[in-house]
């Protein structure tokens, strides 16, 4: 409010040229902004990152022609690139709006916070987004995207002078396949180590079939209480398909998991075939020494991710996948 | 690659088994949550759906400035929703098929064989693909339950489906399930 008070007063004096820029540029920078993110949440939207493409096209390949599973790859990536061509969602669930900013000391939250409120919004009206945001209590939809939780926003800050804006777009029918386990599990003699580990992943895409529009692609977290192990999961999303793991041991079971849920016969969409998961990435959070849940974050192959990095007036300097 | 062409048969849709990859041609109603709910509890449909098809759909529609309908994208909704009413509704109304994502349950399995129906899954998420195959929006039922809930009347051509459970007892799903389970006991 003093600040609100403070401009208002010295905008009545009589300004320089200088000083007009400068309003001018204030005025700029949220439009700026908006714009950039309407554009994050259109790319994200209509057309899959490189490394997601890559890695259905190279699985494709492995898949028998005249298979169904065959047929049903060819129209997944005649898919992509048509939702690329139309600038068009690539699935009408256009899913939880998951925003992760990375910015740096001084930096508004409040005020960006509104502005991504106002780009979504937006991008529901342009049609990039369903109107997906429901009222649990109510059943009510208010067409905006907007509302309790929604969309989800999360704030760090880092040591870099840039500002950089992570967006997913988390289906509904992967987020229902999604699950967590607690180590030890009688019934999969899962134990509380990297084995056990292993079996309850494997369990979790078994358990899912078809059901989360596979290939699909998995964020796993192993350890923290039961809300930030969902949370740790969700975030490996945002790992690039063809990265590596720092952790050696991590390294090896991401690559064995892809590797054994490879052979269970699942297939693109539940038909049978050798992609069942395009890849799998893990991360550990402390635990408290009574629990250790295992969980499991799966992602449709309609896997939307996208990145941006901004420049000082908040134009897109970057993309990030 | 099979044809299935409008006006579908119970005899025409008994000749599907699964595995089957069959492009259609024709008419097809939506009709997804609150369609199944409302019809199972006791309400007519709108619209005739004896030997139709209904595609468990939300789609995206818009009205341009002449008032006409066109679906922008169109992918397929999970079908295990209509599990508790499908049943119902292919005895009551004699739909021949029905199309979603995800599979069924026995109730629907065992409706299929009993009344000849078959259920047809289209690829989830290709909701581009699948749009660009219905030339056209015929028509608009029970808009009061909200636009992607509502029943829309489309035409289609070559709208590809691959048949998942047939009207002979034969489910897919639950071959992929049983299969993947014994490879799960062996790796575990």
């Amino acid at each position: 409010m003093a600040k609100k008070a403070a401009f208002k007063k010295k905008a009545t004096k009589k300004v320089s040229v200088k000083k007009v820029v400068k309003v001018v540029k204030k005025l700029n920078g949220p439009q700026q902004t908006i714009e950039s993110l309407l554009e994050l949440i259109r790319i994200t939207s209509t057309v899959v990152p490189d490394d997601v493409f890559k890695a259905i096209e190279r699985n494709a390949k492995n898949e028998e022609k005249n298979t169904t599973a065959d047929y049903a790859m060819g129209i997944i990536k005649e898919n992509i690139d048509l939702a690329k061509y139309k600038s068009q969602p690539l699935c009408q669930d256009t899913g939880t709006v998951i925003f992760y900013i990375y910015h740096p000391a001084g930096f508004h939250q409040t005020t960006f916070k509104e502005l991504i409120k106002k780009s979504v919004t937006l991008a529901t009206k342009k049609g990039y987004l369903r109107q997906n945001s429901v009222n649990s209590l109510t059943g009510e939809n208010a067409g905006t995207n907007l509302g309790e939780g929604h969309p989800s926003i999360h704030f760090y800050e880092h040591k870099g002078s840039e500002v950089e804006v992570k967006l997913v777009l988390k289906g509904g029918g992967c987020e229902n396949v999604s699950a967590q386990y607690s180590l030890p599990n009688t019934a999969l003699s899962a134990g509380r180590d990297l084995e056990g580990v292993r079996k309850v992943i494997i369990d979790a895409v078994y358990k899912a079939q078809g059901k989360g529009c596979g290939p699909g692609a998995l964020g796993v977290c192993v350890g923290g209480d039961r809300a930030d192990s969902a949370y740790y999961a969700k975030k490996q999303l945002l790992r690039k398909l063809d990265d590596s793991n720092p952790n050696k041991d991590l390294d090896k079971l991401e690559k064995e998991i892809v590797e054994t849920c490879n052979k269970l016969g699942i297939g693109p969409m539940g038909f049978g075939g050798k992609t069942t998961l395009l890849s799998c990435k893990i991360t550990s959070a402390n635990r408290v020494p009574a629990s250790f849940f295992v969980t499991i974050s799966y992602m449709c192959w309609a896997f939307r991710r996208q990145g941006i990095v901004m420049n000082k007036n908040f134009a897109i300097k970057k993309w990030l996948y | 690659m099979k044809k299935l062409d409008y006006p579908f048969s119970v005899e025409a849709v008994r000749k599907l088994k699964v595995g089957d990859m069959v492009l259609i041609t024709g008419k097809l109603f939506t009709g997804r949550d609150a369609v199944h709910k409302y019809l199972h509890d006791g309400n007519k449909p709108p619209v005739n759906l004896k030997n139709q098809i209904i595609y468990h759909c939300g789609p995206v529609t818009m009205k341009d400035k002449n008032g006409k309908w066109t679906v922008t994208a169109a992918g397929p909704t999970t079908s295990i929703r209509e599990e508790p009413y499908q049943w119902e509704v292919i005895r009551d109304y004699g739909i021949v098929g029905v199309i979603g994502k995800g599979g069924m349950g026995q109730k629907t399995l065992d409706a299929c064989k009993e009344y000849g129906c078959v259920y047809l899954h289209a690829v989830g998420g290709a909701a581009q693909v699948l749009a660009e195959k219905i030339k056209s929006v015929d028509g608009l039922f029970l808009e009061e339950f909200g636009l992607p809930e509502a029943i829309w009347e489309l035409s289609v051509v070559d709208f590809p489906v691959v048949v998942t459970m047939d009207a002979h007892g034969n489910s897919l799903h639950k071959e992929v399930e049983a299969h993947s389970k014994e490879i799960m006991k062996e790796i575990l």
